[in-house]
């Protein structure tokens, strides 16, 4: 016997994970994609920019000016972080540029904790999206409604900027074969900058407008990192479309299954990664030879 | 080299033996018998410990994680208390009259490194701190899990270990250890003294939701407080939500609990996921039309959710810092933290800060480091002042029998300092509140 009103509800609740993830995961696949770097301080990133956003929100009072702070530092920190560390990485083993990038998310979040503590922060959901919206089958937060217009409208243009943009298109063909473009007579070194910037700014992003919802702690991108691999292996590494796929998926087998236990809502996410990683091993909408 | 190091220390624990029966014997003349002449056959880090001008005690709190913030307080607590140690300041002689600066003639100085309440780490330090600082006691909880882990190995290698911060029956119950000891409240003695305010605030046969972090301290609190309730108050559990420890998002919890038609949210969660599980219980509607509890009170909660949230809200905690108007100890340890660290302190603090000063007590009462004679001390059972009246350890399950303190939260506008979160209501005697010492099957294990 299944609850109606409770499955819907958590549906409800699992899309609204999934596009938080999904918008993690596409910074975090298309930085794997273009420039071959499982960036491990991705978590690092998404909690920073949840903390820019809160400077900038105690200094304005405005949530917009917070959204706007929290992505472009984040996005600066990752060109920044490309420019000086990464780039000296391309050319080295995977297992290198995993602990240097491992290192950077350690050197980030004990930054933070050094200057803001381990007290929780909280930036408050902008006037206006406050309070409890009626949907029918349940009282639903307001601002979580609205989270899903806003992660849906930072997806959209993010596919804009990929796929409707010359620059976009250059990113694609990086994902495809690096190589072949900076053959093409194209500086790949310049791309790879700019991917790591919109990479890093899709996770300070996610991380400014998640902080309404869970409020800032030096720790919060952790466990959201592990999620979020889960969700590139499942939807396919380089594929932005995967990413999104993905990421759905994930939140509706952690909100479906925790109707009925939570306590086996990680278990199913892993057992549907297994599952993809036998039956399709480059993920659902992944290419074969892609790394 | 080895041979000299060694000669070196049998000669100087020749010397600690004779000087810490003379102590001893002094000043314990029907007690325990005097140390020194007895058979104190090595163990542990003793006596290499302790021979030298100072001792050193091994922390691991958690400094990172959703305990973190609970963690740094605890700390705090106990940095304070080995500088009191230390200087032989009048507070600590309250606790521990036969301190003198340092303790028996030594300084204590304090190693610590971060468990994350991880198992698993704070097992390792210690160990590293066993090796490299001879530590003559080691400290750090917060998370029970770590507790009852640290318990073992402190039986296995004869350390005295104090448990820090853990709610978990457990951790004097079944996992209990000879070398352990807890000074603070836990689920039973939580539930026994939260339950009749509970059901006298909000009336029998009421509808309750728990919210249970998934590890011994969650299970065991959430046991002990819906069988009172149960029991007694005629209520039933209409759901219970269990949640990994560092869970962020409670949205699939709370819609749970939105649609199991209770009256009442049990909310068992600590550290960072009882900050954000009232937060999101908020905004979801959920409160206040169902009431909140916090059986097993949280540090800063009020600060971080602000009172709008736990205003009204019921708490069963093992200190407050208004206790300053009732327990003289209370007021000045209050002055004291506040004046070192700039804030008031939590329980964590306050907890920290207590089990040295007992741990002091008992050290400079044995007259010796010698980890029998100290456990010995311990469980004589003697009461002695705190910071929240008269206490004492219970021989049988090295548990401390200390009063539990229930406290509702203030509305914003009746707080008449920016600390003034909780109202207390009651303390609550500890004997009345607690089970038999074998009741959770507590067998302590041999001394040496």
């Amino acid at each position: 016997m299944v609850n109606w009103a409770n499955f819907l509800s958590q549906f409800f609740n699992g899309l609204v994970l999934g596009a938080l993830l999904a918008l993690i995961s596409s910074g975090l696949t298309i930085i794997y994609g273009t420039l071959g770097v499982l960036n491990l301080a991705h978590g690092a990133l998404f909690m920073l920019g949840g903390y820019a956003g809160w400077v900038a929100y105690t200094y304005s009072g405005s949530f917009i000016v917070a959204v706007i702070a929290g992505s472009l530092f984040v996005m600066l920190v990752g060109v920044l972080i490309e420019r000086i560390v990464i780039r000296r990485f391309y050319a080295r083993p995977p297992e290198d540029q995993l602990l240097v990038t491992f290192g950077l998310g350690i050197v980030i979040v004990e930054t933070v904790r050094y200057f803001f503590g381990s007290l929780s922060k909280t930036v408050p959901p902008p006037p206006g999206l406050v309070g409890i919206t009626p949907i029918g089958f349940m009282m639903y937060p307001t601002y979580r409604l609205a989270l899903l217009g806003i992660i849906a409208a930072a997806l959209i243009v993010l596919y804009i900027v990929l796929y409707r943009t010359r620059i976009g298109m250059i990113v694609r063909a990086g994902i495809e074969d690096s190589g072949m473009v900076d053959a093409l007579g194209i500086d790949v070194h310049k791309v790879f900058m700019l991917v790591f910037g919109i990479g890093a700014m899709a996770a300070g992003f996610a991380g400014i407008v998640n902080a309404p919802v869970v409020s800032l702690a030096p720790d919060v991108g952790e466990s959201i990192l592990v999620q979020t691999f889960v969700v590139v292996v499942i939807g396919g590494v380089g594929s932005f479309p995967g990413a999104v796929l993905g990421g759905l998926i994930a939140g509706e087998i952690i909100s479906i299954t925790s109707m009925f236990n939570p306590g086996y809502s990680y278990v199913m996410l892993f057992v549907a990664m297994t599952l993809v990683l036998v039956l399709r091993p480059y993920g659902l909408l992944g290419a074969v030879g892609r790394e | 080299m080895p041979f000299d190091v060694m000669k070196d220390g049998v000669s100087r624990r020749r010397l600690l033996r004779g000087g810490a029966g003379l102590v001893g014997g002094a000043v314990l003349p029907m007690g325990w018998i005097a140390p020194g002449f007895a058979d104190e056959p090595a163990m542990g880090t003793w006596p290499a410990g302790s021979q030298g001008d100072s001792v050193t005690i091994g922390a691991t709190v958690p400094r990172t994680g959703a305990y973190a913030a609970a963690g740094e307080d605890e700390l705090k607590g106990i940095q304070l208390a080995v500088e009191h140690i230390n200087s032989g300041h009048d507070l600590m002689k309250k606790i521990a009259p036969k301190l003198t600066k340092g303790l028996l003639g030594k300084q204590v100085k304090l190693v610590v490194a971060d468990s994350g309440a991880k198992p698993n780490n704070a097992v390792q330090e210690q160990q590293t701190f066993i090796n490299q600082d001879k530590i003559v006691v080691m400290t750090g909880a917060t998370s029970s899990a770590v507790a009852v882990a640290l318990n073992k190995f402190a039986q296995r290698e004869k350390i005295l270990y104090l448990t820090g911060i853990s709610g978990s029956n457990d951790t004097t119950g079944k996992d209990c250890v000879r070398y352990g000891f807890r000074q603070n409240f836990y689920g039973e003695t939580a539930a026994n003294a939260i339950g009749p305010v509970l059901i006298k605030a909000y009336g029998k046969n009421k509808k309750a939701a728990f919210m249970t972090p998934d590890y011994t301290y969650g299970h065991t609190v959430t046991k002990s407080v819906s069988e009172y309730l149960i029991k007694n108050g005629g209520w039933t559990m209409v759901t219970n939500q269990v949640s990994p420890l560092g869970t962020q998002d409670f949205s699939q919890y709370l819609t749970n609990i939105a649609n199991s038609g209770a009256d009442v949210i049990v909310d068992v969660n600590w550290g960072r996921d009882a900050v954000l599980s009232v937060q999101q219980a908020k905004q979801f509607g959920l409160t206040p039309k169902m009431q909140m509890v916090i059986p097993y009170q949280i540090p800063f909660l009020a600060k971080e959710v602000t009172p709008a949230l736990t205003e009204g809200v019921y708490a069963a905690t093992d200190f407050w810092w208004t206790l300053e108007d009732r327990f003289p100890l209370a007021k000045m340890f209050v002055a004291e933290f506040k004046k070192k660290f700039g804030y008031n302190p939590e329980w964590t603090a306050n907890n920290g800060y207590m089990q040295f000063a007992v741990w002091a007590r008992m050290v400079s009462g044995a007259g010796t480091f010698y980890p029998p004679a100290v456990i010995k001390e311990y469980e004589k059972g003697e009461k002695f002042d705190s910071t929240v009246g008269e206490v004492y350890f219970r021989a049988a399950d090295h548990q401390c029998v200390h009063p539990v303190i229930i406290v509702k939260g203030k509305a914003a506008k009746d707080m008449k300092s920016p600390d003034d979160y909780w109202e207390v209501l009651e303390v609550v005697p500890g004997e009345g509140l607690m089970q038999k010492p074998d009741a959770f099957g507590c067998k302590l294990g041999s001394y040496t």
